[in-house]
């Protein structure tokens, strides 16, 4: 067994079923997910991503396959072991979840009351934790009184206090703005480096995978389309679910509508973005080529670059242009129309 | 003039009314409270063991929801007579303000464990699932967050049923129940003294609107969603 693995997931299969039909939202997923990771795992929606995060404590009891938690098969626990077991790992939601009948405080002392830990240590906690969440200040306010940045931040502690071994986080950015979702994405990053607490992330937005996760699961049709580091999937995306998530553009722009040339994407990372490639390819070949995209992206403090370029009709330029590109030191491949 | 309307109004009616006052508070406070203790379990239980709740029990969710639907359906009128021999095994007696309480709480427990029902439904199952992910038991769930969480909707419940249990027990009068639907029938009705008539239904008018306007209150000082 791997040692330094957190949670396993290993042929897990969830069949939802009706009088009528049966859904099959999770097919044969496996994932390992290491300590200290910050994993990502994206799809689209109903892809079956809320379905998985919610089999890594059980909130969905798997129809088959196997859920290890620090090693130990939660399915295999009773009750009282599995909730002992769900204290290890704090889950915070899209719509924040907290008791609107409690205040700050109160809310945060909760799932210490589950825990039986005394009053107060606890309360000792709750101030710790209203520290490192930055809201000291609306100890005594009610959920009511708060933004939705704020009541974020409340859960996140809340989700803190019993010491978890991993947070799951389900869309927990998807209700905010993008300022709000930037600060909770950082603290988030910041617990991550400070407590090192294991983070799962469940997201529809490449976006919150760019921003700050190390590894990432593309979920498609109830299955991991592909699984790697993000930096990884970012420069060669391998399968077509993984490229449609990391070159959105190719759903925007219609390339079937002008078939004079082939378009072809080129990505480079930091290292190569310096040398003047197309500059160099246009001059070796005595021939313009027109682009239709560029785009940069800041990576784990990595920049990478696309470029979609429409290279000319005659063929036998077109081709030297492709041997040229083949020779330097960045990804080349050729875009269809993906608009499906 | 207004001596002239109310003829039958003396020192010994002043007491009756006094007595049937008191009888009604009696009768609704006591089968209120005793619905409650039967139907605020039956409410949740209902709510939890649904297929859709956090505890499904299918059988046991049937079971109630027969029950509480047959006597449901049983107007109170009809109630009140159908089981006066139940009444005498339970009071010993089938007459008075007591007697009556049996009765109204077999009407107002069903009726009661429906409001509860719905207002702990209206418990947002989002808080329900972020204390099951903090490894909360069922009874934690019931007692830390079904409960406090739906309370401001359970006290607007509960001044709607004791309002509701309050024209019960007046209705009770008429098979010698106590109270000030006792007076209003046999004087007020029987006898035709208007003016007896007419103080028992502003006293019930004034009881109704004081008992709902506390529930209502309480209700809005202790709902922590409207503030700020």
């Amino acid at each position: 067994m791997d040692n330094n693995a957190i949670i396993q997931i290993k042929n897990l299969t969830k069949i939802y079923k009706s009088r009528s039909s049966e859904v099959k939202a999770l097919d044969g997923i496996d994932l390992t997910i290491h300590r200290g990771d910050i994993f990502g795992i994206i799809g689209m929606s109903g892809a079956g991503k809320s379905t998985l995060v919610r089999c890594m404590n059980l909130l969905e009891r798997p129809t088959s396959g196997e859920v290890l938690f620090n090693g130990i098969d939660l399915s295999s626990l009773n009750d009282r072991n599995l909730r002992l077991a769900r204290q290890e790992i704090g889950m915070i939601f899209q719509q924040f979840n907290l008791l609107m009948q409690r205040t700050v405080e109160k809310n945060i002392l909760f799932p210490m009351e589950i825990a039986g830990i005394d009053h107060v240590t606890a309360k000792k906690r709750v101030d710790e934790l209203l520290d490192i969440v930055d809201l000291a200040d609306k100890k005594h306010a009610y959920p009511a009184q708060l933004s939705g940045g704020q009541k974020q931040r409340v859960a996140i502690a809340r989700a803190l206090a019993t010491n978890p071994k991993v947070l799951l986080c389900d869309e927990a950015t998807s209700a905010l703005d993008p300022k709000t979702t930037r600060s909770i994405l950082s603290l988030l990053k910041d617990i991550n480096h400070r407590l090192r607490i294991t983070i799962v992330i469940i997201t529809h937005e490449m976006s919150v995978i760019e921003e700050i996760c190390s590894h990432v699961a593309i979920i498609d049709q109830s299955k991991i389309a592909e699984v790697g580091k993000v930096e990884d999937i970012f420069s060669h995306p391998k399968t077509l679910s993984a490229q449609r998530l990391v070159h959105p553009i190719n759903q925007s722009i219609d390339f079937g509508l002008e078939k004079k040339g082939k378009h072809f994407r080129i990505v480079f990372d930091g290292n190569s973005s310096f040398e003047p490639v197309i500059g160099t390819m246009v001059l070796a070949c005595k021939s313009p080529v027109n682009i239709m995209f560029a785009d940069t992206k800041n990576i784990d403090g990595k920049a990478f670059g696309q470029m979609i370029i429409q290279l000319p009709e005659d063929e036998t330029i077109a081709n030297k242009m492709i041997q040229f590109l083949s020779t330097q030191n960045v990804s080349v491949e050729e875009v269809y129309n993906f608009a499906e | 003039m207004l001596s002239n309307f109310f003829v039958h109004i003396n020192e010994t009616t002043i007491h009756m009314i006094q007595m049937g006052i008191l009888e009604t508070l009696y009768m609704t406070l006591g089968s209120t409270l005793i619905a409650y203790i039967i139907g605020l379990p039956v409410g949740v239980v209902l709510v939890i063991t649904d297929k859709n709740g956090f505890y499904p029990i299918r059988w046991l969710n049937g079971v109630l929801n027969v029950v509480v639907n047959i006597l449901r359906s049983i107007p109170f009128l009809i109630l009140l007579f159908a089981i006066i021999p139940f009444t005498r095994l339970v009071a010993g007696t089938s007459i008075g303000s007591t007697a009556t309480l049996v009765p109204l709480v077999v009407s107002a427990a069903p009726f009661v464990a429906r409001v509860v029902e719905q207002s702990i439904k209206e418990v947002d199952g989002g808080v329900i699932e972020a204390a099951q992910s903090m490894g909360a038991s069922p009874m934690t769930i019931i007692c830390k967050v079904l409960l406090p969480e739906a309370r401001p909707s359970l006290l607007v419940g509960s001044a709607i049923a004791v309002t509701t249990i309050l024209g019960y027990s007046a209705m009770a009068g008429v098979a010698g129940g106590g109270g000030l639907g006792d007076i209003a029938t046999r004087f007020g009705f029987i006898r035709y003294q208007k003016d007896i008539m007419l103080i028992t239904v502003a006293l019930l008018v004034i009881i109704v609107q004081i008992l709902q306007g506390i529930g209502m209150y309480i209700a809005k000082i202790g709902d922590k969603r409207t503030i700020g």
